[in-house]
């Protein structure tokens, strides 16, 4: 009989094995926050899983690779899997050598790697599942924070805003400019207000790629203006010796916005009796 | 005296943030103002890139110098990549091998208080001190 065949014939006695030694190894007591009930469904799904997998002639197949994108949704560890499978492969050498008793030396070495032969490429698969699943989580959370990292917002006529928050990388410096430009063209702005209140630190690097963004954005007929350069920020950018003065900046959102208006003709007409001035609607823009 | 506070190998882009983060906590330690801690942050956050450009690795190094009445933050970028050919005219405004602005180590000597470069073919070191204000 082959070893599969015998693995397969002593499913019942190797499955309750396993679940018993999982048990007992604590497997899952990474996490106190997972119920035991899920823990205990898991572990089940786990053995039948694999068993599906040996009784299917290829190897790989879809309830391994469903198997592991649920282990990566419920955010355990790639250890459960290894560990899972590396009890399987002992359970099974033992219960294995347990039905022959007259096993020798030899006969144990031949099962021992018998098994291994048919445990490590399910185990491979599982891992090689897991982590293109997590990957492909990595690179959606990497495309959701590009979203949110240069985002471009209209907010009149003529009139955008690009608030910068945050660390200002090379990646990051390319999609500000593609998202400038293209949305200059789509919104048909005029005036672009680059806020950079957020940016932790301004270095030549940071400052060139402004340089470059305002250029190509004089060069498509709109002008930007750079805001919300903090007291020290624009202490360093003095001390660094970079040449801001080839397009307008200003101190906070509100005073560039001020110039915007002016720059589009626009004025701000209080409706209000109590006189709501421009400041204090200028201050609830800054808010938002 | 001096004492080593920490060093940050530099591998990748986003060891630069990490190097200007430990460099920004220290001075705040130090007790540097906001003001210093900013012109701080900036001068690691152009030698970290220089060596993340031009020699791939290195590290920065922090230390702290104690004197009297003011307290020092010594940094230092090391690299062993290919050295700067003419330190004269990088030290020139304008100087650039990457089409950047070549304002980065001219500017890290205004950022700083004191400034020492150091380059063969075998490397690179640069040694910049800030001191606290009095
Ligand atoms: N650590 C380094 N190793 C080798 N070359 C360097 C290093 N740092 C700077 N350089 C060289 O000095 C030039 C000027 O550097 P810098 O003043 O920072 O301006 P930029 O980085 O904008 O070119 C660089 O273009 C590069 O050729
Ligand atoms: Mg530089």
């Amino acid at each position: 009989m082959s070893m599969k065949a015998q693995l397969i014939n002593n499913k019942q006695e190797i499955l309750e094995q396993w679940l018993e030694e999982v048990e007992n190894k604590e497997l899952m007591h990474y996490s106190k926050t997972i119920s035991e009930d899920l823990i205990g469904r898991t572990n089940n799904e786990l053995i039948d899983t694999i068993f599906i997998a040996l009784e299917n002639e290829t190897g790989a197949n879809d309830e391994l690779q469903q198997f592991a994108e649920k282990i990566v949704n419920l955010g355990w560890p790639i250890g459960y899997i290894t560990e899972g499978m590396q009890v399987f492969r002992s359970v099974s050498i033992k219960t294995i050598l347990e039905k022959n008793s007259d096993a020798n030396k030899d006969y144990f070495l031949n099962v021992m790697d018998e098994v291994n032969q048919i445990v490590d490429p399910i185990k491979t698969y599982l891992i090689n599942q897991y982590s293109t699943n997590w990957d492909n989580i990595v690179s959606l959370q990497k495309l959701a924070l590009e979203e949110l990292s240069a985002p471009l917002i209209p907010v009149m006529d003529d009139i955008t805003v690009m608030p910068l928050v945050g660390t200002i990388d090379t990646d990051r410096a390319k999609l500000i400019m593609e998202n400038l430009l293209s949305g200059i063209v789509k919104h048909r702005t005029d005036v672009v207000l680059i806020d950079i209140t957020g940016v932790p630190v301004v270095d030549t690097m940071v400052a060139h790629h402004i340089i470059q963004a305002a250029e190509a954005v004089r060069l498509l007929g709109a002008t930007c203006i750079l805001v919300g350069i903090r007291p020290e920020i624009a202490q360093t950018i003095v001390n660094l010796g970079i040449d801001l003065s080839n397009f307008p900046t200003k101190s906070s959102l509100s005073k560039g916005f001020q110039t915007a208006l002016q720059m589009t003709d626009k004025h701000i007409i209080s409706s209000n009796k109590d006189g709501q001035n421009l400041e204090q609607i200028m201050e609830a823009i800054e808010k938002e | 005296m001096n004492e080593t506070l920490s060093s940050v190998p530099i591998r990748k882009e986003w060891d630069i943030v990490g190097a200007r983060q430990t460099g920004r906590n220290w001075a705040k330690d130090l007790g540097f103002g906001s003001v210093d801690q900013a012109r701080i942050a900036t001068a690691i956050s152009e030698l970290a890139r220089n060596i993340y450009l031009y020699a791939k690795v290195g590290e920065i190094n922090f230390e702290r110098l104690d004197s009297v009445p003011s307290i020092g933050l010594k940094i230092t970028a090391r690299d062993q990549g290919p050295g700067i050919k003419e330190v004269s005219k990088v030290m020139k405004d304008g100087y650039s091998t990457s089409g950047g602005l070549g304002a980065g180590l001219p500017g890290v000597k205004r950022l700083m208080d004191e400034f020492d470069i150091e380059s063969t073919d075998a490397g690179t070191v640069v040694t910049v001190i800030k001191w606290t204000r009095i």
